[in-house]
């Protein structure tokens, strides 16, 4: 784009970001802040996945970006064109060609492999911040792997509702140091991170800070030995690609309570129907 | 039944903005605003949206107003988006504001004082009355105009510095922090707060300053002085070994002169807070110092125990770009975390339902 470097931020900035994500690599996990840019897009709107984007965009990269899950979310078409506008890249709407995903709220259902790059949008970095709001105490929490308040948090969730209450951005240890939170994925995808062999990079713009977790790292959601970790999806098929194990959305087909149910991984799904897989909605 | 994508898709977005540009222009009969009328009559919109944009530029301030359609926080966030991408050359000298031509200069502390009391362009005494002249249009008289008094004009603290009566400037020549560069970290330096401040959200600091007037982390403030006017920026090139005028640049400053009791190391003298904005803007300038003041506490040794007191409260939530971001970002598509919401209410209901079902069961028996 005329008047705009390649991917937008100038060569110094990206090489800012560069240096905090290689300190993010090298301590998995730990938070690191960074010199956040203001973006052209809204605080909220991904500017911290797509600072990291740039960062690590080079012109042979295959750029995918999903917003719950799906490639055709306003917001996704917004981010795709942003950087098909400022830095020419090729856009994918598949999993397996892409190089860089850029995600909000959602981890594909196509593992990811080695040479594969997902870049997470992250609203709130700091997972106690919800139990402690000072970020300077946080700080000192972290760097003493002081955690009982979640400990106790999860704990109180047990002891009222009989399981821990957190369906969404549920927190993760990572490599058995520093607790993560995952941005809000839901519980569902959190197995996912655990030894994935693409490296994971997140970026929270507002908030100015990078974390990272290298292929092949340990990523354990909290829980007790009595209480283990338990994902939830709707216990439906897909509508659409019958699939019984992805991660479903509900949609709301008319006001007497029908609901359909239907992969909220739109590649995932095309590709099942495309495979000759179809749900009751599609055999009807 | 058919399956209903509820999806935007390009198409949604590119018939979006076309409505949207539409709608800026209004009915086409009216004449169209120009950047120029907006900068020359809308001067405290621009005034405010250079302020929050963090960036002087009077003309491209104006064009953020019109593109935003008179929406201040959304023509600051133009202009920030815009300051981002361009290079930096040169950092200014400190800008000195004691020989700064003044257009508008009072303190509410002392009945006249060196360089007297000057009223300048105000609202303060107007009665507040719709001026139906002005809509019919209206061809001001031209204001009389004194020759430009020259003589330094001393500010607050040079008047009462003498006997010790308020505290010192702290000279530094330490780098200054740099919040569009670097990230914030708490506490927080005077410097990094005072950017923040500077470029925060007008209504924001205005609520947080008047807090401290009713009570939560009171300091009794004064106006110790108001001026508005225009400051030379000199920068000094290293390659040259001395500082060039490289323009004038309109600001509003304000020294608040605020009690204290005194601590077991300093006996008891007034202190301040500092305000100063881009442009013609006291409201701001005066709520700044007014917080300013508020987050010292700490370091005055005061208990800081009301929120304009917390640095990290006010500093964090001061940001208006940042704020409208975040808040205005619930409306992006939530439906996965709301369904897995669902899942876990339905879970907790069904858990629920049948503990209250065996409750009555055992009731019954």
């Amino acid at each position: 784009m005329n008047g705009y470097n390649f991917a937008y931020l100038d060569e110094q900035t990206k090489r800012m970001i560069r240096r905090s994500l290689l300190k993010a690599v090298a301590i998995p996990g730990h938070q690191i802040p960074f010199g956040s840019r203001e973006m052209p897009l809204p605080y909220g709107w991904g500017t911290g996945g797509i600072q990291v984007t740039a960062a690590v965009l080079g012109a042979d990269d295959t750029l995918k970006v999903i917003d719950q899950g799906a490639d055709d979310t306003t917001n996704a078409v917004s981010i795709r064109r942003f950087f098909a506008r400022t830095a020419g890249v090729a856009t994918t709407t598949h999993t397996a060609e892409a190089t860089i995903i850029q995600t909000r709220h959602r981890i594909p259902e196509e593992p990811l492999r080695e040479d594969q790059i997902i870049v997470y949008q992250v609203p709130q970095p700091e997972p106690l911040s919800k139990l402690e709001p000072s970020r300077a105490e946080t700080k000192r929490m972290h760097g003493l792997s002081e955690y009982g308040l979640m400990h106790v948090k999860l704990y109180e969730d047990i002891t009222r509702y009989g399981h821990v209450s957190i369906s969404y951005d549920y927190p993760v240890m990572v490599n058995g140091r520093y607790l993560m939170a995952p941005s809000p994925i839901p519980a569902f995808d959190n197995p996912k991170m655990d030894m994935m062999p693409a490296l994971q990079l997140f970026g929270a713009g507002r908030e100015k800070r990078l974390y990272a977790v290298p292929p092949y790292t340990k990523v354990a959601s909290l829980d007790f030995d009595d209480h283990p970790f338990r994902t939830t999806r709707a216990p439906q098929v897909c509508g659409l690609c019958g699939s019984g194990v992805s991660y479903l959305d509900e949609v709301v087909t008319d006001d007497k309570g029908g609901r359909l149910f239907v992969c909220s991984d739109t590649d995932y799904c095309e590709t099942r129907r495309a495979e000759g897989h179809a749900g009751t909605e599609l055999a009807a | 039944m058919a399956y209903v994508a509820v999806k935007g898709g390009e198409r949604a977005i590119d018939n979006a903005h076309r409505w949207m540009a539409d709608e800026r222009r209004g009915d086409q009969a009216v004449p169209e605003i120009s950047t120029a009328q907006i900068a020359e009559q809308l001067g405290r919109s621009v005034d405010r949206v250079m302020a929050e944009g963090s960036l002087y530029d009077p003309g491209l301030a104006a064009l953020a107003v019109k593109q935003a359609q008179g929406d201040l926080i959304e023509a600051a966030f133009l202009l920030r988006a815009y300051r981002t991408t361009l290079p930096r050359f040169a950092a200014t000298s400190p800008v000195e504001t004691a020989t700064m031509t003044i257009a508008r200069r009072i303190s509410a502390v002392f009945k006249d004082m060196p360089g007297g009391q000057i009223l300048g362009p105000t609202t303060d005494y107007t009665h507040r009355l719709l001026d139906f002249a002005l809509e019919a249009g209206f061809t001001p008289q031209a204001a009389e105009q004194a020759e430009p008094d020259l003589a330094a004009m001393p500010r607050i603290h040079d008047i009462l510095g003498h006997e010790g009566l308020i505290e010192a400037d702290q000279p530094s020549d330490a780098e200054p922090f740099d919040i569009t560069r670097q990230p914030l970290a708490f506490p927080a330096s005077r410097d990094a707060r005072l950017q923040s401040l500077a470029r925060g959200d007008e209504g924001f600091l205005l609520a947080m300053g008047y807090s401290t007037q009713r009570g939560w982390g009171g300091s009794h403030p004064f106006v110790g002085e108001i001026r508005v006017g225009e400051v030379a920026v000199e920068i000094e090139p290293p390659e040259l070994g001395f500082a060039i005028d490289i323009g004038d640049l309109p600001v509003t400053e304000c020294q608040m002169v605020n009690q204290f009791a005194g601590s077991r190391t300093q006996p008891p003298q007034f202190t301040r807070g500092y305000g100063l904005v881009f442009g013609h803007g006291e409201r701001k300038a005066m709520a700044m110092a007014l917080v300013d003041r508020a987050l010292r506490a700490s370091e005055l040794g005061e208990e800081a125990t009301a929120p304009a007191q917390n640095q990290e409260f006010v500093i964090y939530h001061c940001d208006n770009i940042e704020a409208t971001g975040f808040v205005e970002h619930l409306k992006l598509p939530h439906y996965v975390d709301f369904q897995s919401e669902l899942e876990t209410i339905r879970r907790m209901r069904a858990d629920a339902e049948r503990e209250m079902a065996h409750e009555s069961q055992e009731a019954a028996q």
